[in-house]
């Protein structure tokens, strides 16, 4: 296996039972991240994206019925790991979540220094004081003052919260940080200040990030490469200039329209029906009822095509 | 209507939900069955009365099926009337006396002997009462002379209080001596299993005087369930329970945990001095000896089981519930879709009854249904207590006489366990279809 | 304009809550909305932005009459609303609609979408249930939930996102108002379903010369839909202008932060990192002296910002409360 990825997923699956029957939430994903980047996950709700943060850090629930496909993190294979060994050397060592709405899932008994230097005790079986020292340094990156260590989650606001679920996952000093909506319930200016941490952090640490991300605009703020996710597949995986400026697969296209842009007076245009249901999804390519260049051939499972660099899984770029 | 065909379906895939279901379906099948089978006023004159009405049945009998599990049958009650035709009787009319001859043969067929024997003479004279002999003849052709006098209009011969008798069965007790073989040396005292007669000769000294007799063998084993210290049939309790206690677990559920959840709306919706009212209330009343107030009441008052189930809804209205509702509300309060029912203009009223309280059926639904067996199980503790109704047939009532009467240190048995079994059975079909629903309303409970 | 054009005015108007300490005792007021002054005229749009608990969501509540001003005026069609008793303010209520920002809990879940829509017609006194499915069916035909049978006897959890928000809109519309209060109506939406809402509502308003108050926190939605912009800051209208000069032009030190902290979709935003006022908002409780914004702001000027509220003033178009156009 090439390492000069540092994730690199295959064709990751995971399906859950329910009372209707399997959900496919994440079926087949693929993609590729390079060393101090950032991938951007888009997607719309229920398309599967928070299952494929559940999926790559093996917080699964128990109605799973198909978990499998394979995961390269800095070269090795972690799929096939035992639970112990992933609990001892992935999940929080080297791959960490900040979890969707963080800054409302600290715990609100305990000290937010306390919080943030738990997982250094848990997995680098470092001292108190140690753990302690190692959060003031993470507080500085994300910019939270050092005397908060002592504070509690409810006398910090929304913001500051948030920047404490980030230090939280960053202070085992992870490859991989999956960011799961950081940003979805914060204000404009506290999401931009968000932004702009997680910018200087990619910077200055060695650290790569999955932005799973609903909100188009804001997810270019970090995006080195995009995925987009749709119905539980993924239908584009690019980068992010090629992306933002000429999307490839039609359901990209339809989407960068549909964002109402500040500076730019174009009209957006949204897309007709509805994502189909995960629960018996549709042959073929799964956008194809909403797709306005739909062909015959869309009935069948498109290939991923490869576009200059471009993964598209659309029938209009095979030659 | 969609959503009661969806609750139903969800239901089947709770196996102890719908055993359950099937277990209350067949209890108020059950009781329904008991109230046309047996109304109420036969069952309070049959429960109230003495020895006149039960004179048929034996003193604190086995049920009928402890037999199925005992290898020597006990043995059951039998009676004969020559009123009604049962044996032969024979008159003969001569010299102004009317000589009548009454025979019972029966079939004697367990080796345990009879509880008791008793006859029950009847006779129509004018002046001069009849004068009876009686006598056994056994399987093995022994004759016993059981003995001879005179009978008034009604006259009742108990074998058991005859000490001549029992000299002359050599100090045997009657309902013994008649039954096994004479002189006995065995320490295993046996009944002896065959054919048996009793023969009584009257004569009465009047044309148209005459006499009849009814002969009990009174077993040990009576009835499907048996029979207490007034040899009252305890299936008739065991029936008559069932809607008793369905009736007041319902009632008493229901009336507290709806006006409880009305209260506490109104208590959330309009907060200020409402709220404070109600919650002051509570806290008092959360603190008030529940039992003892039973107790007094019952005790100055009235035993009546509505009386008891006023003040126990009236006790229970401001308890501790309100506090658990008011906080379900407290959150509904906030919710979007109300304050969208205040600004379209919808009065409080309709907010607090159209919007607010059907949000919380979904949990007052599976609290309501196991709220039932535990008011069924507090009417039975009342009447051990000494609270329970004076009329009423009830398992809390069985259990209570049960005690009284050394039923457990007797080892009569059936007559405690028969209604605590019972009461376990209400209980556990009720709770297991309220944890069932409580997981399907409120999803949240199920399994991780 | 003239007087008789306003619909709806907003004079000097305070909504304070009181703080109390252990449930009672005077612990100070949260000042919500302190001096917010405008005029909303018959079939226009404004827009109001704002970060959460700038005051824009005590301001909405308090025009639908929810919650009671502590001084100043609402005054609707002439009328002061706070004169109003039971009868008036139901009359009031029916003629303001109300689109809540999420659709889902904005819908009770017990009712079906008929019953939903009906309410508002039961409670306004339409008896006969045929007149009423009558207006159900035609309300949603125009949020384009047709054929109507298909959802009226559907439960909101049945529904997308977007069909939610669409049975908000039309219970919002049913009893034909004069003024659409919009709080947040596609901030929980889908970037795709966005577009369709804003779009519907937009359709909605020229079709029946509506007025619309649309509250948000995001600038790159208003452009679309409304004609004057708002902004609110810490309690206090900061700046009033049209919308397209406010695009191209803002002039309140806020106002531009906001603007600066807005992303479009661009890959060279991930190059760059962004210029944002220091610090956060201030307590409603004790808001700073003078400009509220003084602490934040970049351009304040020392001993004027700080020490003097600032009024109204006028640059080009714009109404600024700010003094850098003195």
């Amino acid at each position: 296996m090439p390492t000069e990825n540092l994730l690199s997923i295959k064709d990751l699956v995971l399906h859950f039972n329910t009372q209707k029957g399997p959900v496919q939430a994440v079926d087949g994903v693929f993609f590729d991240l390079g060393y101090k980047e950032a991938v951007v996950v888009l997607g719309e709700s229920g398309c599967g994206k928070s299952s494929l943060a559940k999926a790559l850090l093996r917080l699964l629930p128990r109605n799973v019925s198909k978990y499998g496909g394979q995961v390269y993190l800095e070269g090795n294979e972690i799929m096939g790991m035992d639970e112990e060994q992933f609990r001892q050397n992935i999940r929080w060592v080297r791959m960490s979540l900040v979890p969707q709405a963080a800054m409302n899932s600290l715990n609100p008994v305990l000290k937010v220094g306390d919080q943030v230097a738990e997982p250094m005790i848990v997995h680098h079986g470092v001292k108190k004081e140690e753990a302690y020292n190692q959060a003031a340094k993470m507080f500085q990156h994300v910019g939270v003052p050092v005397d908060f260590l002592d504070r509690y989650a409810f006398e910090l606001s929304g913001g500051m919260r948030q920047r404490v679920a980030i230090a939280m996952a960053l202070v085992t000093a992870p490859a991989l940080v999956i960011l799961d909506e950081p940003t979805s319930a914060l204000d404009v200016l506290t999401q931009a200040n968000i932004f702009n941490v997680l910018k200087r952090l990619k910077k200055e640490l060695e650290v790569s990030f999955v932005l799973i991300t609903h909100d188009i605009a804001t997810s270019s703020e970090l995006a080195d490469r995009v995925a987009v996710m749709y119905a539980g597949q993924i239908v584009e995986v690019s980068d992010a200039h090629r992306f933002f400026s000429e999307p490839l697969h039609p359901y990209s296209r339809m989407l960068m329209a549909s964002v109402p842009r500040l500076r730019a007076n174009v009209e957006p245009e949204f897309i007709t029906g509805q994502p189909p249901s995960l629960l018996n999804p549709p042959k073929g390519c799964r956008f194809a009822s909403r797709c306005p260049k739909r062909f015959a051939k869309c009935t069948e499972e498109p290939p991923v095509a490869n576009v200059d660099g471009i993964q598209v899984k659309c029938w209009l770029y095979t030659s | 209507m969609k959503s009661i065909r969806s609750f139903f379906s969800e239901l089947t895939h709770y196996p102890s939900a719908f055993v359950g279901l099937v277990m209350i379906i067949l209890l108020f099948t059950f009781s329904i069955y008991t109230v046309f089978a047996l109304p109420y006023n036969d069952a309070i004159s049959l429960w109230r009365g003495d020895e006149n009405v039960w004179y048929k049945t034996p003193k604190t009998a086995q049920p009928a099926w402890v037999n199925w599990f005992l290898k020597d049958d006990l043995p059951e009650t039998f009676s004969f009337s020559s009123a009604d035709g049962d044996g032969v009787k024979t008159e003969e009319y001569s010299n102004e006396t009317n000589k009548i001859f009454i025979s019972f043969p029966f079939e004697y067929n367990s080796k345990d002997f009879p509880q008791e024997v008793s006859i029950y003479f009847t006779s129509e004279f004018v002046q001069k009462e009849p004068f009876v002999s009686v006598k056994v003849i056994t399987p093995d052709g022994r004759e016993i002379k059981v003995g001879s006098f005179t009978v008034g209009r009604t006259h009742t011969y108990r074998f058991s209080q005859d000490q001549k008798l029992q000299r002359r069965l050599q100090g045997n007790t009657p309902e013994k001596g008649i039954f096994m073989l004479l002189p006995s040396d065995t320490e295993q005292l046996t009944a002896v299993p065959g054919q048996y007669e009793l023969q009584i000769e009257a004569v009465a000294f009047e044309e148209n005087s005459t006499v009849d007799a009814e002969l009990i063998i009174f077993g040990k084993v009576y009835g499907w369930a048996g029979t207490d210290h007034r040899r009252r049939d305890i299936g008739i309790a065991l029936m008559w329970g069932a809607p008793i206690a369905l009736t007041f677990g319902l009632l008493t559920a229901l009336g507290t945990t709806v006006t409880t959840m009305i209260i506490a709306a109104f208590g959330t919706w309009y907060g200020g001095w409402v709220d404070e009212v109600i919650q002051r209330i509570t806290e008092v009343n959360l603190v008030l000896p529940f039992l003892s107030i039973l107790i007094m009441v019952g005790t100055f008052y009235s035993k009546s089981l509505w009386v008891m189930l006023l003040c126990v809804i009236a006790l229970s209205i401001f308890g501790g519930a309100i506090k658990g509702f008011r906080a379900v509300f407290l959150q509904i309060k906030e919710a979007p879709y109300v304050e969208a029912a205040r600004a379209y203009g919808a009065s409080n009223m309709r907010i607090i009854m159209q919007y607010l309280v059907p949000r919380i059926i979904p949990l007052l639904i599976p609290q309501l249904v196991i709220l039932i067996p535990s008011n069924v199980f507090l009417e039975a503790s009342l009447t051990l207590v000494g609270l329970g109704d004076p009329v009423l047939p009830t398992w809390g009532k069985l259990i209570y006489d049960g005690v009284r009467n050394g039923a457990l240190v007797q080892g009569q048995y059936y007559w405690v366990l028969e209604p605590a079994f019972i009461l376990l059975i209400t209980g556990l079909s009720f709770a297991m279809v309220g944890f069932s629903m409580d997981r399907i309303f409120n999803p949240r409970l199920r399994g991780v | 304009m003239t007087t008789r054009d306003v619909l709806l005015s907003i004079q000097d108007l305070h909504v304070w809550f009181e703080l109390r300490r252990f449930g009672f005792g005077h612990a100070g007021y949260v000042k919500a909305v302190d001096g917010v002054t405008f005029d909303l005229h018959y079939g226009e749009t404004i827009a109001i932005v704002g970060e959460s608990g700038c005051g824009k969501t005590s301001l909405m509540k308090t025009i639908l009459g929810i919650n009671k001003p502590t001084r100043g005026k609402v005054i609707f069609d002439n009328k002061d609303i706070s004169a109003f008793h039971a009868e008036d303010l139901r009359l009031y209520r029916s003629k303001i609609g109300y689109v809540q920002q999420d659709p889902f809990g904005a819908l009770a879940p017990f009712m079906n979408i008929q019953r939903i829509l009906e309410e508002p017609l039961i409670i306004n006194g339409i008896k006969d249930p045929a007149e009423r499915e009558r207006r159900v069916r035609k309300v949603m035909e125009e949020v384009r939930l047709s054929p109507p049978d298909d959802f009226l006897h559907k439960y909101p959890h049945m529904l997308s996102g977007g069909q939610q928000q669409r049975v908000v809109i039309a219970r919002a519309i049913i009893l034909e108002p004069q003024l659409v209060v919009a709080d947040e109506p596609v901030s929980m939406l889908d970037a795709s379903v966005r577009v369709e809402i804003l779009k519907l509502l937009r359709g909605l308003q020229e079709k029946y010369k509506l007025a619309v108050i649309y509250i948000t926190h995001d600038l790159s939605t208003v452009r679309y839909f409304s004609e004057r912009v708002f902004v609110m800051y810490a309690g206090n209208v900061v700046e009033k202008a049209p919308v397209n000069s406010i695009v191209h032009n803002p002039k309140h030190p806020y106002t531009q932060a906001l603007m600066d902290a807005t992303s479009d979709p661009d890959a060279d935003n991930a190059l760059k990192y962004r210029e944002l006022p220091a610090g956060e908002p201030p307590s409603l409780v004790n808001p700073p002296s003078g400009c509220r914004f003084h602490p934040r702001c970049p351009q304040r000027i020392e001993n004027l910002c700080d020490v003097e509220e600032p009024q109204d003033l006028q640059a080009d178009d714009h109404l600024v409360a700010c003094w850098l156009y003195k």
